[in-house]
């Protein structure tokens, strides 16, 4: 493409610095003049009784301790209950989405990590399953249940920051210590399967970085037999609790055509009695072979939402389970030497090995031209999906997050419709938001 | 009984009045290009006959040509029959514009306010349209190809000390 033809495609950029500080204010005031707009829409109506006026707008965030992490929400008032939210996000925007158009495939995976960052391995098997997609690569048997078992255990340890932080929303402050505790242990394993604690970026284009070794797969098989006892001693804590109950029975209610409209995905989703699960749906990695079930309960308040993850705990232990029992011999990385990173050791040893390392670490691995793929994988929020399109070079022209909290928090305007103020934090922590992954 | 594409495509033929209508496949999952003028009229359909509930997603994309240099990626999926398949509009270079989905997918809402915050695609009759991640008096469009990557100096007004 010749300079003249960028030229001509560019539209005049606007020049730098015309504004000045009152047009900057201005336009400051003109953003909330917009949020306070979109706070008072037409099915609104705010009732007057005599001469006080009862509406009252509350901001709620960004620093706000309950609403995990950076979500800013400006909610209207009618005394203590709630005519209509408004959140506000991209307080945590990192743009990853035009970084990972300026490197290669293997360097954008560390980012992945910081998405969804209470499970980045299940990001980075995302991620890396929709890598494989576009370059029509598939991993080995091993690294396939590997894989699997990253997944879940990720799923483990994200529920176990939900139970520990909702219950700690609700006001029962022991089940967190309790499920941290768990946590990290599970902490430890990811220690010694991918040689950290919590960036893990694991994975690799045909393969994953390590092994897993017999001592990491015992620790992962001692965890887990003591795991259930320690989760119903959570569960007896909050589950036959009257002030818990009382809090998250009925609150947040959303009704199974909203919550379908509204795109909601996950164990959100199932507690309005959808029974869709991607891992049974479009099944990925070796979850066909494995027998477990989805639950789903049908009232799709806080509590469904709450025993539907609390289900989800039993379910991915039995995965586990079988994947552990499962789990074959043979090599991690797929064979594949044009797109998968060699052994280091061969690269220092072997000519061969030492240009293809050079050629994917300094060029990266190419798609075909005009290539596109979509792969989503059911994380611990929902459906988390990539979509890339390549342009035959060795970034991605474009990488699509599809990220499941950032539309399940759209879904917070309906279900905050007409609760009480000290239940806006309940749902909040029912739904489980993960603002990292949400403003990606 | 599951649907099909080949239903789909039976639909959309351009005997039945629906000229424009290209299918193609993206890696197992498959494509449908509409003309931006049907898109809100096409979707109603795939929602209301098809029962496509979910609009998973919206992907905006700059191409970067000369002509219909934008395009809107629609992810849409159907619970009832397990179905995904994703729609693409093509879009004007100079002014990016079509009619938003709100009125079929509330999800639509979010989605389109970040393909607008990000690619400065127009989405018109959109309830509330606002920039999703950037702040309001920000100028420019960050997943536009011209934009460089290390930001534009000045483009953000810092207060004075």
């Amino acid at each position: 493409m010749s300079t003249e033809e960028v030229k001509d495609i560019i539209e005049e950029i606007p020049p730098n610095g015309a504004q000045n500080n009152d047009s900057h204010a201005e336009k400051q005031s003109i953003n909330q003049q917009k949020i306070l707009h979109a706070l008072e829409s037409e099915d609104v109506r705010v009732h007057f009784e005599g001469t006080l006026d009862n509406q009252l707008v509350l901001n709620m965030g960004p620093q706000h301790p309950a609403t995990h992490g950076v979500l800013q929400l400006v909610v209207s008032l009618d005394g203590e209950t709630v005519i209509n939210t408004v959140p506000v996000l991209g307080y945590l925007h990192r743009g990853y989405e035009k970084l990972a158009e300026n490197m290669t495939y293997h360097e954008f995976i560390p980012h992945t990590d910081r998405l969804d960052y209470l499970s980045p391995l299940a990001n980075n098997v995302a991620y890396i399953l929709a890598v494989e997609k576009i370059l029509k690569i598939e991993a080995t048997p091993r690294a396939q249940y590997i894989r699997t078992i990253c997944c879940e255990v990720a799923r483990i340890a994200s529920h176990l920051v939900w139970i520990g932080s909702m219950a700690m929303d609700v006001g029962a402050l022991t089940v967190f210590l309790w499920a941290f505790t768990e946590r990290e242990k599970i902490l430890d394993i990811l220690d010694l399967l991918t040689g950290v604690r919590f960036t893990t970026s694991y994975t690799r284009i045909g393969g994953l970085a390590l092994d897993m070794t017999e001592e990491c797969r015992l620790r992962l098989i001692t965890f887990l037999d003591q795991f259930i006892p320690k989760l119903e001693n959570c569960r007896n804590l909050i589950e036959r609790n009257k002030i818990f109950i009382n809090r998250c029975e009925g609150v947040g209610h959303i009704s199974k055509e909203d919550a379908l409209s509204l795109g909601v995905t996950g164990p959100n989703l199932r507690a309005t009695g959808v029974e869709r699960d991607l891992r049974i749906d479009e099944p990925y990695l070796v979850y066909k072979e494995m027998d477990f079930n989805v639950p789903t309960y049908p009232e799709g308040d806080s509590l469904a939402r709450y025993y539907v993850r609390i289900k989800e705990f039993y379910e991915s232990f039995k995965i586990l389970r079988q994947c552990l029992e499962k789990l074959p011999s043979g090599p991690i990385n797929s064979p594949d030497a044009k797109q998968v990173l060699p052994d280091k050791g061969e690269v220092y040893s072997k000519m061969e090995e030492l240009i293809h390392d050079f050629m994917i670490v300094n060029f990266g691995n190419a798609p075909e031209k005009g290539a596109e793929a979509y792969q989503a994988i059911e994380s611990s929020k929902g459906e988390l999906g990539f979509y890339i399109i390549s342009d035959g070079k060795g970034y991605p022209f474009r990488l699509k997050i599809r990220s499941p909290s950032f539309v399940n928090l759209g879904s917070l305007p309906t279900m905050l419709k007409n609760c009480m103020i000290s239940d806006i934090v309940t749902i909040i922590g029912s739904l489980d938001p993960v603002m990292g992954e949400a403003d990606k | 009984m599951p649907i099909t594409i080949e239903q789909i495509k039976e639909k959309f033929t351009d005997a039945g009045g629906f000229a424009g209508i290209i299918f193609s496949d993206i890696n197992n999952y498959p494509m449908m290009e509409v003309p931006k003028e049907r898109i809100l009229e096409v979707s109603k359909i795939m929602r209301d006959e098809f029962k496509f509930e979910q609009l998973k997603d919206i992907v905006g994309v700059d191409r970067f040509t000369k002509n219909d240099r934008f395009e809107c990626i629609y992810n849409i999926y159907s619970c009832e029959h397990k179905f995904r398949m994703f729609m693409k509009v093509r879009l004007d270079s100079k002014k990016p514009e079509v009619e938003s989905l709100y009125p079929v997918w509330q999800s639509a809402n979010w989605s389109e306010r970040e393909a607008y915050d990000m690619v400065g695609i127009n989405f018109l009759n959109h309830p509330d349209l606002r920039r999703m991640y950037m702040m309001e008096e920000y100028e420019y469009y960050p997943l536009r190809k011209d934009y460089p990557l290390m930001g534009l100096p000045g483009a953000v007004q810092l207060p004075k000390k």
